[in-house]
């Protein structure tokens, strides 16, 4: 296999679809939410009902907006829809209303960093928005298929590339990086699982130097970015097999089989489609006006980018920690935001790129989401800087925090995690322990210091974690060692 | 004279008079459609009369703007939980869930919806012969059509079944079937009336318009329907004059166009006649007629055709048996049960017309075609509409014939599909330009049948149309006369 794929290189390109989160379906005004009582979320508008007509929800316009911005495409300032006409139950009206040879945005470009860690800039060959299908429930044993009108007219932006991706690792770096894009601008959820954002590949293989692309397999059904890879990657051997073996390969449809782990043809009935597009007569194209996108365009926050490149610059973060932050735009709102009350912002980026990632991947759950505030990790440092509590006991209260929301000094009163630096207290705790483990004192009079690692860890067990253990290690070099 | 043979206006002078009630007037048109709607056919259905419609519509509510007059309306424009089909089988029973805008306009000023009136299957033809409901016929000539497809609508209006109705005009459906049933029928600019409710047929060339007995009750009907509509993007946002304010009898310096590429072969010699009558009457008036040329007349009817069949080949895709109206399989399953109910409910469901037009648009929309037939269509389009913009730079208005001829025999021309469309020749460049037209009487043939003048203006002018077409009327006798109804 090896030898036959350094033979090819493989092209590929990614189509896609994002269900955009505005409050209002794109044509009408039923609520765009997901998981509700199926058809409770319908009108005539929605439900292609014979004499309703489509009005144009201008969110879904800025939202597009934000995302050609994001994506550094063109705005095409002439607004005008088309009809996508096919037949299938899902689409109530017969046609979806979509954009044809204007798409909203055109001529973009993201950059990924590759394996080498190089930048790649991918192209974004257009970005258009249209309305999304309802949803088809195929009951086995009714043997009959329902039809769920509720995504009907969800405002969908479909995201095209270039032929520019080469591997299925950069596909999945590209979804990556685009899903993180998407999250800053928050226009969606880009959920694969629940349909928010889905992706259809295109791919071929040509032999190296080859300037013509070869001939593509559509591969679709993929529900995880996992997948995307896994199906590409398959791709890729199936079509080196087939070009090494002499077949020729058939522009067709592929379907991916999670469960199989391979792809197969779809019946190609299915896909000879003429969509017979024309432009949407109910729609009066229009004029976005610059100021619009202008204003749109100052709404957009700080990218992932430019937010990796300025949290090295500003705190000297390493680019593995920064990358770390930088993956949840929570996140590193929480850090920027920490570094305010507490002067370390690398002390800040290990607790957040330590322990707190760490109760967060536990519990399954974002940074926004729980009663940790950045007052509290500040104030927890703190405490730990001027020996109130121990590392050890640090952390716990940090759980603590998540577990039962209350605050930092709450939780160190009640539950007694202030650190013992008593001299008095320790002392005696010293005294105790050198009657009892009189061989290790021995030991270490003799030179063991390493044996003075054992009693400090006695001490901290009696202390219930709450001595200070710097100190106990004092106490115990002078009175062995009389240093 | 009995009551239902008023005008809307004069009913309302008589209830602001407290001399009628909106019972009587109710009760005067219900009479009439027992007695000869078994001979016109005009209604797809009659409501059920209840007494409760008209509940509230004392004096005090008409002097409070009320017009609580009866009125018949088209078949396919939405009234909530009343069956609503374009007298086509593929929607038998279904009932709107809403009111289309008209709709819901009339009912707020207390008006009494009759029924519903017959028409082409979804508006598909010139003489309310495509319907799954039977012909309507001519209240003037039993064996003759009422045109179309607004046909009921005229008929009703015609035979004093109802006072007034709302049609749709998409080539002339609501001017046509009003010249060949003697009464005044108006398509409003693009734009002017929303078409929220309207079951679509050409989304671009679909407009609401009032059928009436006169032209003040033209006026007085488009005052109640025009305006802005949040619900359809291409409803204009512009103020709505009121329209009775424009019925002046004079017409003092208007310019009006006589387009000579309208009096060509195929013209009935007695319409030609009438137009030529009518423009002696105009200028005696005191306006300037003068002959016009709107050269690219020629291709209007194959690009009406082109384009009204792609868009209504799109507009019927929803038509597929899964939610509602008509829903049919095969006896024996042919393909997948999905293409199965789609082929036999749509083949079961559609009449013949309407079968040809959904194919000529999907040709037409095809890839491969779509350069040579829409794109052309939607090209030569604009150059009609440069024709009009072009003659109004120096004139106010158009007068044309609205037919070639008057109405002809039910089924002479079922079997001859192109004669068919050629009776709409007049009426669509006003829906391709986008531009408001008018048809009142203007004669009669030696046959007793009534002849049509159509008015053409400016967008958004309608006001010109009514004081030519008021003018007009003022100074004729032919909206006087009623059909020899036995």
């Amino acid at each position: 296999m090896t030898t036959t794929q350094s033979k090819y290189e493989t092209v590929i390109g990614l189509e896609v679809h994002l269900q955009l989160k505005t409050k209002t379906k794109i044509f009408c005004g039923c609520a765009n939410l997901f998981g509700q009582e199926p058809n409770s979320l319908t009108c005539p508008v929605c439900l292609g009902l014979p004499g309703s007509l489509p009005v144009f929800n201008k969110m879904a316009l800025e939202y597009a907006i934000k995302i050609a911005s994001a994506l550094n495409c063109a705005v095409n300032h002439f607004v005008k829809f088309d009809r996508k006409n096919y037949y299938y139950p899902d689409l109530p009206k017969g046609y979806q209303i979509s954009q044809y040879d204007l798409p909203i945005a055109s001529h973009g470009y993201l950059f990924i960093s590759t394996s080498d860690g190089a930048a790649k800039k991918i192209q974004i060959k257009r970005a258009h928005l249209e309305e999304d299908a309802g949803k088809l429930i195929h009951d086995p044993e009714l043997n009959c298929s329902l039809v769920d009108y509720n995504r009907t007219g969800t405002p969908l932006m479909e995201i095209v590339t270039e032929p520019d991706i080469a591997s299925p690792q950069e596909a999945y770096d590209y979804l990556q990086a685009l899903k993180l894009t998407l999250e800053y601008l928050d226009v969606s959820d880009c959920d694969m699982e629940k349909g928010s954002l889905r992706c259809d590949a295109n791919i071929s293989l040509r032999e190296k130097g080859e300037s013509q692309l070869g001939i593509k397999a559509e591969v679709k059904n993929m529900n995880s970015f996992k997948a995307v890879k896994a199906a590409l990657e398959f791709e890729v051997h199936r079509q080196a097999q087939a070009l090494e073996s002499g077949e020729r390969i058939i522009q067709e449809t592929r379907l991916w089989d999670e469960n199989k782990a391979i792809t197969l043809p779809m019946r190609s009935k299915e896909e000879a489609h003429d969509y017979r597009y024309f432009p949407e007569p109910d729609l009066v194209p229009f004029i976005l006006e610059k100021e619009i996108i202008e204003r749109v365009r100052a709404s957009i926050p700080e990218l992932p980018s430019a937010k990796l490149t300025r949290l090295m610059q500003d705190y000297q973060l390493n680019e593995y920690d920064a990358r770390l932050i930088v993956q949840d735009r929570g996140l590193a709102n929480f850090f920027e935001e920490c570094t305010q009350l507490y002067p370390d912002p690398k002390k800040i980026c290990n607790w957040i790129t330590g322990p707190i990632l760490q109760e967060l991947n536990a519990r399954k759950i974002a940074i926004d989401e729980i009663s940790l505030k950045p007052r509290d990790l500040a104030a927890l440092i703190q405490k730990v800087e001027k020996n109130i509590l121990s590392n050890l006991a640090a952390k716990e209260v940090l759980k603590l925090i998540i577990d039962t929301g209350k605050n930092v000094e709450q939780i160190v009163e009640e539950k007694g995690f202030a650190q013992v630096s008593d001299d008095n207290t320790l002392n005696e705790i010293v005294d105790g322990l050198m009657k009892e483990h009189g061989k290790i004192v021995q030991q270490i009079k003799e030179g063991k210091e390493s044996a003075i690692g054992f009693l400090v860890g006695q001490a901290m067990r009696k202390t219930e974690g709450k001595g200070n253990p710097k100190k106990i290690g004092e106490i115990i070099k002078r009175r062995l060692l009389h240093v | 004279m009995k009551l239902n043979e008023l005008t809307a206006h004069e009913i309302l002078e008589l209830l602001k008079a407290k001399k009628t009630s909106a019972q009587e007037v109710l009760q005067s048109v219900q009479e009439q459609i027992k007695t000869y709607e078994s001979k016109v056919k005009a209604y797809a259905r009659v409501h059920p009369f209840s007494p409760q419609q008209t509940v509230g519509a004392t004096p005090d509510f008409v002097e409070n703007s009320a017009i609580p007059i009866p009125i018949a309306i088209k078949d396919n424009i939405c009234i909530r939980d009343r069956e609503t089909t374009c007298a086509s089988k593929i929607l038998k029973g279904f009932k709107p869930p809403y009111d289309a805008t008209v709709v819901q306009k009339l009912k707020e000023r207390g008006s009494l919806i009759v029924g519903q009136t017959n028409m082409d299957e979804f508006a598909f033809g010139s003489s309310t012969e495509n319907s799954c409901y039977g012909p309507t016929r001519n209240p003037w000539d039993l064996e003759r059509v009422p045109g179309g497809s607004s046909g009921g609508s005229a008929a009703a209006v015609a035979a004093h079944e109802t006072i007034w109705a709302l049609g749709s005009d998409t080539g002339g459906s609501i001017r046509q079937p009003a010249s060949f049933c003697g009464v005044v029928g108006l398509k409003p600019t693009y734009g002017r009336v929303s078409r929220y409710g309207l079951i679509a047929f050409a989304s671009s060339l679909d407009q609401i318009g009032p059928i009436t007995k006169d032209v003040t009750d033209s006026a007085l009907l488009l005052n109640i329907i025009a305006g802005h509509d949040p619900l359809d993007s291409t409803c204009v946002d512009l103020p709505v004059p009121d329209y009775t304010k424009a019925l002046i009898n004079d017409v003092k310096k208007i310019k009006i166009g006589l387009p000579k590429e309208y009096f060509i072969e195929g013209i009935d010699s007695e319409v030609k006649e009438s137009i030529l009558e009518a423009t002696k009457i105009l200028r005696k008036c005191g306006a300037q007629v003068e002959e016009v040329s709107l050269p690219h007349t020629e291709y209007a009817i194959p690009t009406y055709y082109i384009v009204a069949t792609a868009e209504a080949s799109s507009n019927l895709a929803r038509y597929d048996g899964v939610q509602y109206g008509l829903r049919q399989y095969p006896a024996k399953t042919r393909k997948t049960a999905l293409i199965d109910l789609y082929e036999e409910t749509r083949d079961i469901g559609f009449g013949t017309e309407a079968k040809r037009r959904i194919m000529l648009g999907t040709y037409s929309l095809s890839s491969g075609y779509y350069d040579d037939y829409y794109l052309k269509g939607l090209k030569a389009r604009t150059l009609i509409k440069n024709d009009f913009d072009k003659v109004f730079q120096n004139f106010d208005a158009m007068i044309t014939p609205t037919a070639p001829t008057t109405a002809f025999k039910l089924g002479e021309k079922t079997n001859d599909p192109l004669s068919m469309y050629l009776s709409d020749i007049y009426t669509t460049s006003a829906n391709l330009a986008g531009i408001p037209a008018i048809s009142l009487p203007c004669g009669f043939s030696k046959n007793g049948l009534p002849m049509g003048l159509q008015i053409m203006a400016k967008p958004f002018n309608e006001e010109m149309l009514f004081r030519i077409a008021y003018t007009f009327e003022q100074n004729t006798p032919w909206h006087k006369r009623k059909p020899p109804l036995q």
